[in-house]
């Protein structure tokens, strides 16, 4: 254990001094129960039962095809889209069952936002791309939708890199500026929980660093479940780390009990790189 | 012309390779011939298949503009305004297209209104909505089948179905026969002076329409879901994750990204529309027209009587096709004439309705980029 302590306790005591004395107290946001996730016939996610607590950072860390993307999009339905899936099993948003039958999947991706992997700007201006959220939800007045429009801009840390070119096209921003414009259009709708599958990794360290400053500001408000490759990434921004194999999660915890003390030796084998 | 210009001579920016791969050579005495010759090889292969594939292009651009030449030539001195703005006549100075063009523009606009809305929602349907069962399956594999039934077909299906409706209607329909009942129209008025509706249709604007829309959905269909299938799936995630509802992801995402598409579809269906003849001539579109459908010939027409623009989708008519057809036919060498200028008017109505979609076309894809 002391070699996985050397490497990732200097990351993650930032986390474990902030968050020690309020972890207790939070209550749960998402809760998932047994839940087996099936595409066709393969079985993707076996029995996963965990709780992802309100306003904190949780990473969901595992090598590739071990299920975590999958788990990810179960917690708005956006597995819904594809042909074949079907899952049992519980998923609770604040005690509420989101494969319940009368759900409105609409009104629940409203509550809970998602940033994907590859930035997918719509090929319009950058006002239209966070003005389409309150849009289709109904916000017609035009001076409500600017200032929504340049609050989520303020909060993705877009706001004064594109203040004065709100009406150019989103397609013409940097490759880490169109992810801060996802993420804004997510926070346009005004979500409870953003959930993000691999935010940074397509994009240069800067931009990284500044994704991650922007993931740790925003969990004073919203609840955040973010995929990533990115080992020293879910270390430097997550309260909590859930390690997932083979469809199966491992083990989760505190961000730092996991990097350097985890309970199960697969999670040990894992992070200190001995496959995956 | 610079295509050509570079398959007779060699290209001269080949040379430096050449010349680098020489000094290689010498570089490297073990192997120097055989390194060379085949770093040659593309040089002597890429000539030939330029050559190839240049004279192709220009062969066939040739034959257009020869037919082109020839046709302008027959046409010249007969493309004028007594042309355009006369109807059919047995003396070739005095016949006139006037009678298909307007016969062209109600069937074609008709066409449009019937086949673009039901062909794109078709697609939406079934590309957006329909599951992977096999019906769809079926319908899918079939419309390809649709596409390519010779239009001849589709002229007998609409003599049925629109002209003679079964043969139900009428006075000497089945239903009158067999049921006492004779209809002969629906919602009589006295202002028109006949049915708004005749029932069955006959040979009309409506029928010929309706027939031209059957022959062209395939075509609008396919070409509208590949458009749509060409559309990045990651668009339509970012839009459902953000609360869209199915029907607002294509709305407001989907259809503006795939118009561009759907129009170059609906530019080929309708241009392979407007030159179709043979399942108009099955319906048995008029020849000799001396009025246009609803007789509304001029602007002035429609201050007279304009209800004649109701009664228009029921009249009789002809199209352009058909009266170059009939005019190829007649014995007066002269009518030869005639018709090499009513191929000309064809053409520049098909380049109009063309630079029209395109124009369309250009203004919606300025706003993507991808």
């Amino acid at each position: 254990m002391a070699n996985t302590a050397s490497s990732f306790s200097g990351l993650v005591k930032r986390v474990g001094a902030r968050g020690d004395s309020r972890k207790e107290s939070r209550q749960p946001m998402i809760e998932s129960r047994d839940l087996c996730f099936y595409y066709g016939d393969s079985q993707a996610l076996y029995n996963i039962t965990l709780t992802i607590p309100q306003q904190s950072v949780t990473a969901l860390i595992g090598p590739s095809g071990c299920g975590k993307s999958t788990f990810l999009r179960t917690l708005n339905r956006m597995n819904d889209i594809v042909e074949g899936t079907r899952q049992s099993g519980e998923v609770l948003l604040e005690g509420q069952d989101i494969y319940d039958s009368h759900v409105d999947v609409v009104a629940l991706r409203k509550r809970v936002g998602m940033v994907f992997q590859k930035s997918t700007p719509f090929p319009k201006s950058i006002f239209e791309n966070v003005a389409y959220g309150p849009r289709i939800a109904g916000v017609r007045d035009k001076e409500k939708l600017a200032h929504i429009v340049e609050s989520s801009l303020q909060r993705a840390a877009l706001w004064k890199e594109v203040q004065n070119r709100l009406s150019d096209s989103a397609m013409a921003l940097s490759g880490g500026q169109q992810q801060r414009l996802c993420i804004a259009r997510a926070l346009a709708t005004n979500p409870e929980v953003l959930l993000m599958d691999e935010p940074a990794s397509a994009l240069d360290p800067a931009s990284t660093a500044r994704i991650e400053d922007l993931i740790f500001e925003l969990k004073a408000n919203y609840t955040i479940v973010i995929v990533t490759h990115n080992m020293q990434q879910a270390a430097r921004v997550s309260d909590f780390t859930a390690f997932f194999l083979k469809g199966q999660m491992v083990e989760i915890g505190d961000t730092e009990q996991i990097f350097t003390n985890p309970k199960e030796k697969q999670t040990q084998d894992y992070i200190t790189g001995r496959f995956g | 012309m610079t295509a050509s210009e570079n398959a007779a001579s060699p290209d001269p920016s080949l040379t430096p390779p050449a010349a680098a791969s020489d000094a290689a050579g010498q570089g490297a005495p073990e192997h120097p011939l055989p390194q060379a010759a085949e770093l040659r090889t593309g040089q002597r292969e890429r000539p030939y298949f330029l050559w190839l594939c240049s004279s192709v292009t220009w062969m066939s651009v040739l034959v257009l503009l020869a037919l082109l030449i020839s046709v302008t030539q027959n046409a010249w001195g007969w493309l004028d305004w007594q042309f355009l703005s006369s109807f059919d006549s047995r003396f070739p100075h005095k016949a006139g297209i006037l009678a298909g063009i307007l016969g062209t523009l109600w069937v074609i606009s008709l066409t449009i209104l019937f086949s673009v809305p039901i062909g794109v929602g078709a697609a939406i349907y079934l590309e957006e909505y329909a599951g992977n069962h096999w019906l769809t399956h079926v319908i899918r594999v079939n419309l390809a089948n649709l596409a390519g039934v010779p239009s001849i077909v589709y002229g007998i299906l609409g003599l049925t179905v629109f002209v003679r409706m079964f043969g139900l209607f009428g006075p000497q329909g089945i239903l009158l026969k067999y049921f006492g009942m004779e209809i002969n129209g629906l919602f009589w008025s006295d202002w028109l002076g006949g049915y708004l509706i005749p029932l069955p249709f006959g040979r009309v604007v409506l029928s010929g329409a309706l027939t031209l829309s059957l022959l062209i959905l395939p075509v609008i269909i396919i070409a509208s879901q590949e458009a749509l299938r060409a559309i990045p799936p990651s668009l339509r995630h970012a839009s459902l994750a953000l609360g869209a509802t199915r029907w607002q992801t294509i709305r407001h995402q989907i259809l503006p990204a795939a118009t561009p598409g759907i129009m170059t579809g609906i530019i080929l269906a309708i241009s392979r529309a407007i030159g179709e003849t043979a399942p108009l001539v099955m319906l048995g579109a008029m020849t000799f027209v001396y009025f246009g459908p609803g007789n509304v010939d001029s602007l002035s027409d429609l201050q007279s009587h304009p209800e004649g623009l109701l009664k228009a989708p029921f009249d009789t008519f002809t199209v352009v096709p058909i009266q170059i057809f009939f005019w190829v036919q007649k014995f007066k060498p002269e009518f030869k004439s005639v018709a090499a200028a009513g191929i000309m008017v064809l053409l520049i109505i098909l380049l109009l309705l063309n630079g029209l979609a395109l124009f369309i076309r250009h203004r919606y894809s300025k706003h993507l980029r991808w």
